[in-house]
């Protein structure tokens, strides 16, 4: 049956916590995908809901759900050999050809790390593809940090700033919005550069504010953004910005055209 | 060329061809109206002549014969997804050109936009053989020359209709065998309306641009509309939906998946997990809405999608008119007054 909005049913493999309300499933799957694509998670009785896929390898992707509402409740009592119900993957994904020996700078908030992060480790384990790396990941506080071990091996070869919006006492490291320390990236050759920003509105809008004050170019600069979605095939209407169907043309944009989309 | 038709004899053609069709046209539903002594003209299947109200503009449009309301995608059970079926007969629906016209706004958005085809849509749409009502004059409210929907040519039948009898033309070879067992062969070229009352200027859309969304037009709409989202509702072109999922009570772990109409001037149609919520004021929503009948869709595929049907400007509880609407953003731009520097 050639039907597009039937899911697949497909077996969670592994559930990795990653904070009280953050798990990262690694659940089977096949189709072929490209950073920043994501897919339509369904439990059916339940609902279904638009997930990036932050990270994949040979049948099986992975993806980091908050739990926020019906479906992601639902899904949190998921178990490794329990059911998920999958269709894509959808979207256009980054363009990271582009990114390959230029100067990367990936500036991440929150659960925004997610659609990003097989990109961070797609260089992160070729680091020579890259001329230079730097990550800046802000999270609303310590709690909330997601994927501790990987920042701690992205480390090793990446700049990486690391920021709370509010810290505890315990907290030693940076604290202050991430739009904060983007003057602080060390920019060798502007022609180079290639800056990836992805998170909650309002963040994505001021990083970007920060990175055109440094003379960032605006074709140099990629966001990604998160609209209601119901359909991810171009037919619903909930994600349309102005011409412009983010489920179809999106997530990814360039800045030039992200600037553009007033929703 | 066409047959002129008794309406005795016509409803021996619509009993003739009840077998292979099933038959919709607008249908008056007796004080089920706005008001409680106001009736409600909505698409309905029929079996007789009698049963066509052709002297008013429906309030609805002949798009949920084929678009419903609320849509079963599939079923499932604890294994299993059964894709939901539909009747194998064909599809007559008796409508007007705007309609017709507004036809092709949803074939575009249905079975062109994106890679995939909405198997729904398409199973329903592949069904269909349009009679065009014959309008001689216009409604109401109406601006479909306006906005060149004011005449239609993909059309099997054409038919004016009279007090006793009917006069049609039939392109459709199959129907043709039929009526010419009953009508007599006349002269006839269906007419077609040529003036509405009123008019719409729409602006072109080379002199609109997204500087033009900051606009103080908009702010009147956040204090006028209600957000009840009529207007997307009874309108032929609006065509954006929401999926949901249902447990049937018997059976938890059995239900299914449905798609419902959804509009973008009613809340939450753009609310995300986190509390994020775009167009929460109402004017921008008459915005977007606006845009996209008059401008984003024309960007995408080449022209307007509003066809001026009115009934927008009919239903509205705010006596709201999205037409002068329209002619608002034209004089604005005229103006010279892209932003509101
Ligand atoms: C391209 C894209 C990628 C995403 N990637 C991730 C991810 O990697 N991890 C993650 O945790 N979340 C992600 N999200 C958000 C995720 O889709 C929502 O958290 C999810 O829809 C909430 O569903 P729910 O049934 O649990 O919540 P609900 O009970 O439906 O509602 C909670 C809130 O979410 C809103 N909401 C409902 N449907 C959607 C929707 N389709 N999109 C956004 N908000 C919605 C509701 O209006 C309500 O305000 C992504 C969204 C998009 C558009
Ligand atoms: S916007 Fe109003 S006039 Fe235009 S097609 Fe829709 S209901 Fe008709
Ligand atoms: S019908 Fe009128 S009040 Fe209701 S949403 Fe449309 S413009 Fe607003
Ligand atoms: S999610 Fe339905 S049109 Fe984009």
């Amino acid at each position: 049956m050639n039907n597009p909005l039937i899911p697949q049913k497909k077996k969670v493999l592994d559930v990795i916590a990653q904070t009280d309300i953050d798990i990262t499933y690694k659940v089977e799957f096949d189709e072929k995908l490209k950073g920043g694509q994501f897919v339509q998670v369904s439990i059916p009785r339940v609902g279904e809901a638009p997930i990036s896929v932050s990270d994949f390898g040979d049948g099986y992707i992975e993806m980091t759900i908050r739990k926020v509402g019906k479906l992601t409740d639902e899904i949190y009592n998921l178990k490794p050999g329990d059911y998920m119900y999958l269709r894509g993957p959808y979207g256009n994904g980054f363009p990271i050809e582009k990114y390959e020996n230029k100067h990367l700078i990936i500036a991440a908030g929150g659960t925004g790390l997610a659609p990003v992060k097989n990109i961070v480790n797609h260089f992160n384990g070729d680091i020579d593809k890259v001329k230079k790396f730097d990550l800046l990941l802000g999270f609303k506080s310590p709690k909330d940090i997601l994927f501790k071990d990987e920042i701690e091996n992205w480390k090793k070869n990446i700049n990486l700033t690391l920021t709370v919006d509010n810290a505890d006492e315990n907290w030693t490291g940076n604290s202050g919005l991430i739009t904060t320390f983007v003057p602080n990236v060390e920019i060798d050759n502007m022609d180079d550069v290639q800056v990836v920003i992805v998170g909650p509105p309002v963040m994505m809008k001021f990083t970007a504010l920060e990175f055109l004050k440094l003379g960032v170019p605006k074709e140099q600069i990629w966001v990604s953004f998160e609209r209601k979605m119901s359909c991810a095939i171009g037919k619903c209407g909930h994600c349309k910005i102005d011409e412009t169907y983010v489920c179809l043309e999106g997530p990814v944009f360039n800045y030039t055209k992200g600037e553009e989309l007033i929703d | 060329m066409g047959f002129e038709i008794t309406n005795k004899d016509f409803n021996k053609i619509l009993e003739s061809l009840k077998d292979e069709y099933k038959i919709y046209a607008p249908k008056r539903f007796y004080k089920r109206g706005r008001f409680s002594d106001t009736d409600l003209i909505r698409y309905d299947e029929i079996k007789t002549i009698e049963e066509i109200e052709y002297k008013e503009k429906s309030q609805y449009s002949p798009k949920e014969v084929i678009y419903p309301i609320t849509q079963t995608l599939f079923y499932f059970n604890e294994d299993e997804f059964k894709e939901s079926t539909v009747s194998e007969k064909k599809i007559l629906i008796f409508l007007r050109s705007c309609d017709i016209n507004g036809m092709r706004r949803l074939d575009t958005i249905f079975l062109e936009n994106g890679p995939y085809k909405d198997v729904y849509y398409q199973r329903l749409r592949e069904k269909v053989k349009f009679v065009l009502i014959e309008c001689s004059e216009s409604f109401d409210n109406c601006f479909c020359v306006s906005m060149n929907s004011n005449k239609a040519d993909n059309y099997d039948i054409g038919i004016r209709f009279e007090d006793n009898k009917v006069t049609c033309e039939v392109k459709d070879d199959e129907l043709k065998k039929i009526f010419e067992a009953f009508g007599d062969k006349v002269e006839f070229e269906l007419d077609y309306v040529k003036e509405n009352k009123f008019k719409v200027e729409v602006p072109n859309k080379d002199d609109l641009s997204v500087e033009f969304f900051n606009n103080k037009v908009w702010e009147e709409y956040s204090k006028r509309c209600i957000a009840c989202g009529r207007c997307n509702t009874v309108c032929m072109t609006c065509s954006c939906f929401t999926t949901q999922d249902i447990a049937y009570e018997e059976n938890p772990s059995s239900g299914e998946r449905r798609r419902v109409w959804a509009g973008c001037h009613i809340d939450k149609f753009t609310n995300m997990a986190g509390g994020h919520e775009f167009r929460k004021d109402y004017g921008s929503r008459m915005r977007f809405k606006t845009m996209h009948k008059i401008y984003d869709y024309n960007k995408r595929f080449g022209e307007n999608m509003c066809v001026g049907c009115g009934r927008c400007d009919d239903q509205c509880p705010q006596y709201i008119s999205f037409a002068q609407c329209i002619n608002k953003v034209s004089e604005t731009l005229k103006k010279g007054e892209a932003t509101n520097e």
